[in-house]
């Protein structure tokens, strides 16, 4: 019982990882069909938003908070990510749709564009950037609509980008006088540090469990809620979905398709965020933390079938329990006296690198007889 | 003739200069008759970047003091050193290309480079096929010993063995079971071979080993093995590499695994600066192997680390790998001024007895290309550093391990040609 309850929540812990790292793509890959190289990236700006928390928390006025900085950068880690993912459709992709190779070519030199970024820019002004970005893209849209509409609202546009640059040098040059580290650019990886009341392990019904996989895994629950009922229940949701399902015939009836690929597409990268925080409370955060889970993500994807979160949830969890059952030797401690050639097959493949290969064979061999995954998307696609 | 070709020699560094690809050692000083130019050879950009360019600035160092010193003196004549840059880029292919750069283009007489197994392997042939000379300053797991290339890291008996035998014999752990995890390259499995098989020797037992695929930071399945096979604490012996080193630690301490509840971590690659990117609240009360440690206490030791420190900044640190970076530009300027020429086949000639006071106390070249070192165990403390608890006398370097069933029983010796690169003892 108890080495059941341990493997199934090392299986939970491991599979939610890779569905919180998977399910924004679930949504831009899935639901737009756009292939975006950079979503590790985008996680990658999600954990360096939770190191930059983390410092901040460390000043003095915002010492008595600093336990609770792992939540307050969730959010922080969303928006950034969300405001970095909606200038690159702004900029990039949009004018892409309906071509999967040179998204694939322009995602991929925006991945090592922001590689380098974070390599070479101070994190202080790179927040900065960031900030600049948030007031510059949301800032007109709350002018009242009679500005909107008049014929000077280029004049208004432009001077609120000036007032935006402006907050983004300030923000940018008060951080990096508070705080040294974020001052200068530097390509080390770098730490984040769980607050300790996420340090350690709970014992529930006599099993250890480290806290931070469960805040993981409630991270994830989190999200997968909020996305679903965002999808099923809000008529931005509803319009994402027409939108989804025949592009020409929401267009038709009014929908402003291009709002909704910025929502969506925007969406899909404060997922990505989110995840980053995530992944920040594992390992080390450094330049190319995405691109160890990229290569995960899209076989999540695909596994649990383009366009269906059910399917992302699944593929998730099951590749995860399928990686600890294989990868600790799971099946040898719940059958202990098998056949001797069997158990030398499963000592074989009972490493981390060995695991691996056969989780890879076995979805070859799944996606042979289910190329479309789990769960397909069923009725016609229109824009196929 | 002597001032034309110190205006060619000026001429070359301000065309590299232009080209970005170099920078000069600086400007020319009345007081030299010549220059020589070296080579260094490391990455500057890519994964290993961090941890490489550590080397360059260590090189750097050595060389700017060699020359404040009066510089090299071959044959009555003073030569100020200069050097190139090259950038390997974290690809090895890219090393092999950089390495043939500098041999045939820039003439250089030899090169300080490398970090990577697989970047020595990729170099090693363009080295043996020129003749030429490569300077290689990495702890790394031996079981090669090339003419061309000379090696001052320590080899897997300079490093492991004796921390082996610490944990199984002194250690808090000591008479525990073993548990083996590693990056998936040569270096941890070549290493693990070594110990399991001296482990077997000493009556202990390996009860698990497990290797985590570069890039991969899923340390699950590994932890619920290490707490299957050593379920009352033990040894673990831990090879892994660069970032998944912190991933390791930070999920070992969330599941308990820590010396409070009696599990013992001797790590082969984690030295200051890594301990400072881990953090050393992970790492406290954990142990590492080294050559050098900057919490040695002499003052050759403690001159190193303030020289660095005054040269690039008092936050930087000094660990093992720069330690052997910095003593082999002396040990080659050291062998170049024996030989009196800058010639190859006589410095190597001069190579090999050459004697350094080197930061961790007295190092030798010996006949086999690698050097006698001290090892030194250490516990690593609160303040990021290491307590050293125990340390041997000089070590003499075995290219060809003896514990390893490959090579046992075999030897290398470039001293005199009928025995060579492996001879049976």
């Amino acid at each position: 019982m108890e080495l059941l309850l341990d493997s199934l929540f090392n299986g939970v812990a491991i599979g939610s990882v890779l569905l919180v790292a998977a399910l924004g793509l679930a949504i831009v890959f899935g639901l737009m069909g756009v292939i975006n190289l950079a979503h590790g990236e985008l996680m990658m700006l999600g954990a360096y938003t939770t190191y930059v928390t983390q410092l901040i928390f460390k000043l003095p006025i915002l010492k008595p908070f600093y336990n609770s900085y792992i939540i307050v950068s969730i959010f922080l880690a969303f928006i950034v990510s969300g405001v970095v993912g909606i200038l690159l459709e702004k900029t990039i992709i949009r004018k892409l749709y309906g071509s999967p190779l040179e998204t694939l070519l322009a995602t991929w030199g925006v991945s090592l564009i922001l590689q380098q970024f974070v390599r070479s820019v101070p994190l202080a002004y790179g927040t900065g950037l960031i900030i600049s970005l948030l007031i510059g893209l949301f800032l007109p849209t709350t002018f009242p609509s009679k500005i909107k509409e008049s014929i000077n609202f280029k004049y208004f546009k432009f001077s609120s980008w000036i007032f935006s640059a402006l907050a983004g040098v300030l923000t940018g040059s008060v951080i990096s006088s508070s705080v040294s580290k974020l001052s200068r650019a530097s390509a080390r990886n770098v730490d984040v540090t769980a607050p300790s009341w996420m340090r350690g392990q709970v014992e529930i019904i006599g099993t250890a469990f480290p806290k931070t996989r469960l805040m993981i895994i409630v991270i994830t629950l989190i999200s997968v809620i909020a996305i679903t009922l965002f999808l099923n229940q809000s008529a931005w949701g509803m319009r994402i979905r027409a939108v989804t399902q025949n592009r020409q015939m929401s267009d038709c009836l009014g929908i402003s398709t291009e709002k909704v690929d910025i929502i969506t597409f925007g969406i899909g990268s404060g997922l990505a965020g989110v995840a980053g925080v995530a992944v920040s409370l594992l390992g080390s955060v450094g330049p190319n933390v995405g691109g160890n889970y990229i290569v995960g993500c899209f076989m999540v994807v695909v596994l649990g079938g383009v366009g269906n979160l059910l399917g992302t949830v699944l593929a998730s969890f099951g590749i995860g329990i399928m990686t600890d059952l294989i990868g600790a030797g799971r099946l040898l401690s719940i059958w202990p006296d098998m056949p001797l050639p069997l158990s030398n097959t499963i000592n074989f493949f009972a490493t981390t690198s060995m695991a691996r290969v056969m989780i890879f064979a076995l979805i070859v061999i799944f996606l042979q007889f289910k190329p479309t995954g789990l769960f397909p998307q069923k009725g016609r696609m229109v824009e196929n | 003739m002597r001032i034309s070709r110190r205006i060619l020699a000026g001429l070359a560094t301000a065309s590299l200069a232009v080209t970005a690809t170099s920078c000069g050692g600086g400007g020319t000083s009345g007081s030299f008759d010549d220059t020589v130019t070296v080579g260094i050879l490391h990455s500057l950009s890519g994964t290993m970047a961090i941890s490489e360019s550590t080397l360059v600035d260590t090189e750097k160092m050595a060389i700017e003091e060699i020359n404040a010193a009066g510089g090299v003196t071959v044959g009555g004549k003073s030569y100020k050193i200069e050097y190139i840059v090259e950038d390997g880029a974290s690809d090895w292919p890219t090393f092999a290309e950089k390495s043939k750069k500098l041999i045939d283009q820039d003439g250089v007489p030899v090169v300080f480079g490398g970090w990577t197994s697989a970047s020595r392997k990729a170099m090693l042939p363009v080295y043996e096929s020129k003749d030429a000379f490569l300077y290689y300053p990495i702890q790394y797991e031996a079981q090669e010993c090339s003419n061309n290339i000379f090696y001052t890291g320590a080899t897997p008996n300079q490093q492991s063995e004796p921390a082996t035998d610490f944990m199984y014999k002194r250690s808090p752990a000591a008479g525990g079971d073993f548990f083996l995890v590693g990056s998936d390259y040569v270096f941890p499995r070549t290493s693990n071979t070594i110990t399991k098989a001296q482990v077997k020797q000493l009556g202990g037992k390996v009860v698990g080993e497990d290797y985590l695929p570069l890039g991969n930071t899923e340390v699950a399945p590994i932890i619920s093995k290490i707490k299957k096979a050593l379920p009352e604490g033990g040894i673990i012996i831990n090879t892994l590499n660069g970032d998944q080193n912190v991933a390791f630690f930070k999920q070992i301490q969330d599941a308990g695994i820590t010396p409070s509840s009696g599990y013992y971590v001797m790590n082969y690659s984690i030295a200051e600066e890594e301990i400072s990117t881990i953090g050393p609240e992970f790492l406290e009360g954990h142990y590492g192997a080294w050559n050098y440690m900057m919490s040695i206490d002499t003052p050759a030791s403690k001159k190193f680390a303030a020289s660095f420190k005054k040269r690039w900044g008092a936050d930087r640190v000094v660990a093992d790998p720069q330690e052997s970076a910095y003593n082999m530009v002396y040990l080659w300027k050291q062998a170049v001024e024996d030989a009196g020429t800058f010639d190859d086949n006589a410095v190597r000639e001069a190579l090999v007895g050459q004697k350094f006071d080197a930061p961790q106390g007295p190092v030798e070249v010996m006949p086999n290309h690698h050097l006698s070192q001290t090892v030194r165990i250490g516990e690593i403390n609160a303040e990021g550093g290491f307590t050293i608890l125990e340390e041997t006398g000089v070590v003499l370097p075995q290219a060809w391990n003896q514990k390893h069933p490959s090579s046992k029983g075999f030897a290398c010796d470039w001293t005199d040609p009928s025995k060579g690169e492996k001879y049976k003892l």
